[in-house]
């Protein structure tokens, strides 16, 4: 595993005025950064008298619980029964996220550790693939996944997050620093290449894994499904908030709620990974 | 960092030196029966859309009947006669000319400065300016700060200040639609990007420095300048792709934010403009001509500043 030095108290050429104007900067910018989630996280809270006050406060004066009531209502009253949209949601993005981590790894392994006839092609065209972003294909796709019948499932989201770039990219960087002795002497044993990979590899791996289930989940999480998923019944939990929060006025209490949910998921999610997303990102970098 | 490995075949070593492209994809069987799934689908749902995109944006299409075929008119019209069009590529040049590198090095910048404080600190200072980006959809608070009535955050506030008498209606004003988008994109443009580079100054060996300063090193900037940034050169690069790819790629904070179509199309970018064609207006071979320019702009733009970065440090 590749060692990650974590910066001593004392260092070398750190002048104590060059300090303080760094850290006043990262502070002013840092506002700017926190300001709309510290607004978000306020809203949740405020009663919906606060919504109106003039002038506007950012910091909630009664908290009250009363906006996720509201929410709870909203939802009960709603066309599909909410947990549908739960659902959808938790099972778009278990699928896509232990999907992308096992197809993703399988075809990173190989990449990372063999030459074959083509390996490079794949690889240079996998980073090419990082070159730009995925509404360029946005159309054809439409067309691709209207062929293969998919269209209005659950597949039609899942399978091409199956084959995300970026994911098999961070996880062949990864791959790389696994030691070839300890392959070579599985080899050696007999192991096949399938059990190399799975019970060698895999469980050396696991940082990776969570930073591109971390990846994955940011991806599914914020998917609306629009274009694809059109019965109510198929649409996912961000979308049911969506629309939520264009009720505008008359919903600004629920939107409140709404917004809370919406941002602490995947912050909470990251703060547990974030150690290994940092120790899988120091691998990462691109050679020439 | 860039370790040497041998590579290894997939079968048992003992390569003979000459032998056959055909027999060296048998002996790696294993190999591409592993990478199979993955490649199946990206190239489904990856490489076939580039060449099919390509294909269309020559044609006329509308899905309903086949495409006819009618050669560089899409182009010239889009170049030639699309007025939006022009305003879309002014717009994500914008974008891309501002948000680009300013987020590029204030992620590097952000993470530079971070990465100078204790586990604990840093673990949470890593979390505020990587929230925004992670929080997904989180900028729709923007629309309650910039609201266009009294009830706004900013107005209320410049109102209170006395520098504005009426409201202004802020995403409905050509004036403030695109220094608006610009500033929410700063925003959120600390993505993955930033955790690339805080993990980057985290491989760099603390006895370089030590070094450093015994060999003349005599302040921060020479530091960064002779030490880190050579030893984050992959970093670097990777930070790049990622930065160039999202820049040039607003769409979805446009859309939500100013409106599609936005006052007087001042929010339009080239990705709005072809989900206009694509997915509203239906002139598929049109929208694909739009997204074949703005996917050979971002692949040469990043194979150009790739070609810079190789030169830091040397």
């Amino acid at each position: 595993m590749k060692k990650l030095h974590a910066p001593k108290a004392h260092k070398v050429n750190r002048s104590v005025g060059g300090n303080i104007a760094m850290f006043l900067f990262l502070a002013i910018v840092g506002v700017f950064m926190a300001f709309p989630l510290v607004y978000i996280i306020n809203n949740a809270f405020k009663p919906l008298d606060e919504f109106f006050k003039m002038p506007p406060h950012i910091f909630v004066q009664h908290p009250t619980l009363d906006n996720f009531q509201t929410l709870g209502t909203l939802m009960s009253d709603s066309w599909v029964p909410f947990s549908r949209y739960v659902f959808n949601t938790v099972f778009i993005t278990v699928v896509g996220v232990v999907g992308h981590v096992i197809i993703a790894s399988a075809a990173a392994y190989p990449l990372a550790k063999h030459k074959f006839p083509g390996s490079k092609l794949l690889f240079n065209m996998v980073v090419l693939s990082l070159m730009f972003s995925y509404n360029v294909t946005a159309v054809p796709n439409y067309m691709i996944i209207s062929k293969l019948g998919i269209n209005n499932t659950y597949a039609a989201v899942i399978l091409p997050a199956f084959a995300f770039g970026l994911g098999l990219f961070i996880m062949k960087q990864f791959m790389e620093q696994i030691p070839d002795a300890i392959l070579e002497s599985a080899r050696l044993d007999g192991a096949s290449e399938y059990r190399i990979f799975w019970e060698i590899v895999m469980p050396n791996v696991k940082p990776a894994w969570l930073t591109l289930g971390l990846l994955q989940f940011q991806f599914m999480w914020n998917t609306t499904g629009s274009g694809f998923l059109r019965n109510e019944e198929l649409k996912p939990l961000n979308y049911a908030l969506n629309q939520i929060v264009q009720g505008g006025v008359a919903r600004a209490g629920a939107s409140g709620a709404v917004g809370l949910i919406m941002i602490s998921v995947p912050i909470i999610l990251f703060l547990l990974v974030e150690k290994d997303v940092i120790a899988t990102m120091s691998t990462s970098g691109m050679k020439d | 960092m860039n370790k040497v490995l041998t590579p290894a075949a997939c079968a048992p070593a003992g390569e003979r030196p000459k032998e056959t492209v055909w027999s060296r994809i048998r002996k790696n069987k294993a190999c591409y029966v592993l990478i199979a799934p993955y490649f199946i689908l990206f190239f489904l749902f990856t490489v076939l859309p580039v060449i099919v995109s390509v294909f269309l944006s020559f044609c006329n299409f509308d899905m309903l009947q086949p495409p006819t075929f009618v050669g560089f008119q899409n182009y010239k019209r889009l170049f030639l006669e699309d007025d939006i069009f022009t305003i879309a590529v002014k717009n994500t040049m914008l974008f891309a000319v501002i948000t680009g590198p300013v987020s590029y090095f204030a992620c590097f910048f952000f993470a530079w400065i971070i990465n100078d404080f204790g586990p604990k600190l840093r673990s949470f200072l890593t979390v505020i300016f990587y929230a925004p980006s992670l929080a997904g959809n989180a900028y729709f608070i923007w629309q309650l700060i910039f609201s266009g009535d009294r009830y706004g955050y900013a107005n209320s506030i410049l109102m209170n200040l006395g520098l504005i008498s009426d409201a202004i209606n802020w995403f409905k004003n050509t004036t403030y639609i695109m220094p608006l988008l610009i500033v929410i994109q700063l925003w959120l443009s600390l993505g993955t990007g930033f955790l690339v580079f805080i993990a980057g100054f985290q491989t760099v060996d603390p006895t370089l420095y030590e070094a450093g300063a015994i060999d003349g090193v005599r302040n921060r900037w020479q530091e960064l300048w002779y030490i880190t940034l050579p030893a984050m050169k992959p970093q670097l690069l990777l930070g790049a792709v990622l930065q160039i790819t999202q820049s040039f790629a607003v769409s979805d904070i446009s859309i939500n934010l100013a409106g599609f179509p936005s006052v007087n199309y001042a929010g339009t970018t080239m990705v709005t403009h072809l989900v206009d064609y694509g997915t509203i207006r239906f002139e598929l071979g049109y929208a694909s001509a739009i997204a074949t320019v703005l996917f050979l702009l971002m692949v040469l733009t990043n194979k150009f500043i790739h070609y810079l970065l190789r030169k830091v440090g040397d």
